[in-house]
């Protein structure tokens, strides 16, 4: 059934009184595996194969965009063949071009499709879990059609293996749909941040469409009914759409909600709601009018009132469209066009299987290390709910050393098990020299302020007492073991230190979503 | 009798190029370039100079006062 309509607005204000009454909301309203019956679990994507159907499961089961699950295992890559748009957002600024800078829209090198395919080929060799190919821009792939295409068509001919998809702002999709389904593109990404063209005026200041440029109002109606139209005509074909929707308090927070309804309606597999990047520093109009990005919690809370019979995805790493890796990794800077053209390449078919058959069994491994944790927990019911942040290099395991954790993913723990809410970037740690503590402190801790315990491979003592002054319980003794399996076992042994008084339960304060360039990476 | 385009804004996106309809434009040294001898400023093709409509900053494309404006 479709989610309760919950106002967002007060969570913006400074009290938070209201969000602690939304959050109860969300939590008696459903929460991850507690749906039965003709509710849809809500981990989705995120459990596996689930309820997915076989057809659905087999094109998502290696895409780590559009499987939480996947995305431990499997790496991405996009490349910049796209740098010309069609439209203007207010979050987005073409003229930035730093290393440093992580956000979409911003490239170090553009490529032609010749160049392209070579790349492609380059990182398929050296990383054989690098399965799909995408075209995000810089700009819009479809405002650059020939570019998207060619690229789309050499690939397919020299690594016919790697998935390829697109991620667009929709304004020319209706146009290219044929030719979307023709390359047997079979995911497609759409930005939709509004439905209501008065949300739109706020967010586009101009589009440029069939050889006008049309402001305001108008200009967010015709990209609105372009949109929609183009999910709609995918989706009638079978091919998968995300949709993706930066959230951005006091303009389309609460709207949010009714575009989730409106992409659901039209089919949309998933949705992704980000949270908007500003920072003066970026020059958009929204960092240089101080529009702040939301809380970790008003994100979560969001994310959760719309996860009713939809997909949602939290683990988006709203990554460059250069970008190459796991999500959440970035190797971007070993695959330079001049590295790239000088490496021998030779495309070993056989070899990326073998190594996508291993990475099988460890997934089969891992998803029944949990299901058999998750027995343990049979029959237990309780209201306690705990987010553990965790240190992980991929594989689904906790094996990276605090120091080195350039980001923790965060697990929602409750009686219904272990469940992938989110992420959050932090500035390397381990940096020697001066400062670390204050790093420690200000980055690190304001990161995961909202979580119970971090989940380490390793950690040293002083970090330690930080952390545990702050509350949050540094645990380094699930060492290399899986990740869910973990946090299941650690949340029960929190429930009986609770029901023997041996722990106070009580909520935590919200976290920052942190912002900006990378400091050292 | 033509616009241009000023360098130091441009981005190199690319977007003005496929739009103009007197092939007028060019990619030089990774920023894009004005044919004044091709530009018409778009009169008698669009309401609007293409360039000037697609382009993502502001004040990058405009009226090149070396040369009198276009008359068809």
């Amino acid at each position: 059934m479709a989610s309760p309509i919950i106002s967002l607005s007060s969570i913006a204000a400074p009290g938070r009184a209201k969000l602690d009454e939304l959050l109860q909301q969300v939590a008696e309203h459903k929460g991850c595996g507690t749906s039965s019956g003709s509710g849809k679990a809500s981990c989705g994507t995120g459990a596996g194969q689930g309820d997915l159907s076989p057809e659905v499961w087999e094109k998502v089961k290696n895409h780590p965009c559009y499987s939480e699950e996947a995305h431990h295992h499997y790496a991405r890559m996009h490349v910049a063949v796209a740098p010309a748009c069609n439209i203007q957002c207010n979050y987005c600024n073409r003229k930035y071009d730093c290393a440093n800078e992580s956000r979409p829209g911003v490239v170090s090198e553009k490529l032609t499709p010749e160049q392209a395919a070579k790349k492609v080929l380059a990182v398929a060799s050296t990383i054989p879990q690098m399965t799909v190919l995408g075209i995000a821009g810089p700009g819009d792939p479809l405002a650059n059609p020939e570019k998207t295409f060619k690229t789309f068509e050499l690939i397919s001919k020299t690594a016919p293996d790697i998935k390829l998809c697109l991620s667009t702002n929709g304004l020319m999709l209706p146009d290219h749909v044929d030719t979307i389904e023709s390359f047997n593109v079979d995911h497609v990404t759409i930005t939709i941040n509004m439905v209501d063209p008065d949300v739109g005026a706020q967010i586009y200041p101009w589009i440029f469409y069939k050889n006008k440029r049309y402001k305001g109002r108008e200009a967010a109606q015709i990209l609105s009914e372009r949109q929609l139209q183009g999910l709609e005509m995918l989706t009638e074909r079978g091919i998968l759409c995300k949709v993706n929707s930066v959230m951005i308090p006091g303009i389309n927070d609460e709207h949010l909600v009714e575009v989730n309804r409106a992409v659901k309606s039209r089919g949309a597999f998933l949705h992704n709601i980000m949270p908007l990047i500003s920072a003066p520093e970026h020059g958009t109009v929204f960092g240089l009018n101080g529009q702040r990005g939301p809380s970790a919690q008003e994100l979560k809370a969001l994310q959760d009132s719309c996860e009713g019979e939809m997909n949602m995805m939290r683990h988006c790493r709203q990554c460059r469209a250069d970008a190459v890796g796991l999500l959440g990794e970035d190797r971007s800077a070993e695959f330079t066009t001049e590295n790239v053209m000088a490496m021998e390449v030779e495309y070993d078919l056989e070899s990326r299987q073998a190594y996508q058959a291993v990475v099988e069994q460890e997934r089969q491994a891992k998803a029944a290390a949990k299901q058999a944790e998750l027995e343990t927990m049979a029959g237990e019911h309780s209201d306690v709910k705990i987010l553990v942040a965790v240190a992980t290099k991929g594989s689904g395991r906790i094996n990276e050393h605090f120091g080195h954790a350039t980001e923790f993913q965060i697990y929602e723990a409750s009686t219904a098990g272990a469940k992938f809410v989110g992420h959050r970037r932090v500035d390397l740690y381990c940096q020697g020299g001066y400062g670390e503590e204050e790093a420690l402190e200000s980055t690190i801790i304001r990161a995961i302020n909202d979580c119970a315990a971090v989940f380490v491979a390793k950690i040293g003592g002083c970090p330690k007492e930080s952390l545990k002054a702050a509350g949050i319980d540094a645990v380094d003794r699930y060492a290399f073991e899986y990740i869910e399996q973990s946090v299941i076992a650690y949340y029960r042994d929190y429930l009986e230190q609770v029901r023997g008084g041996a722990i106070v339960h009580g909520t935590r304060g919200d976290a920052e979503i942190r912002q900006g360039a990378f400091v050292a990476a | 009798m033509a616009y241009r385009i000023v360098a130091s804004q441009c981005t190199g996106c690319s977007a003005c190029e496929p739009e103009c309809p007197n092939m007028a434009i060019s990619e030089k040294n990774g920023t894009f370039v004005i044919d004044p001898a091709k530009c018409t400023e778009c009169i008698n093709y669009f309401d609007e100079p293409q360039c000037v409509a697609v382009c993502p900053v502001d004040d990058t494309c405009i009226i090149d006062n070396n040369y009198p404006r276009y008359s068809a």
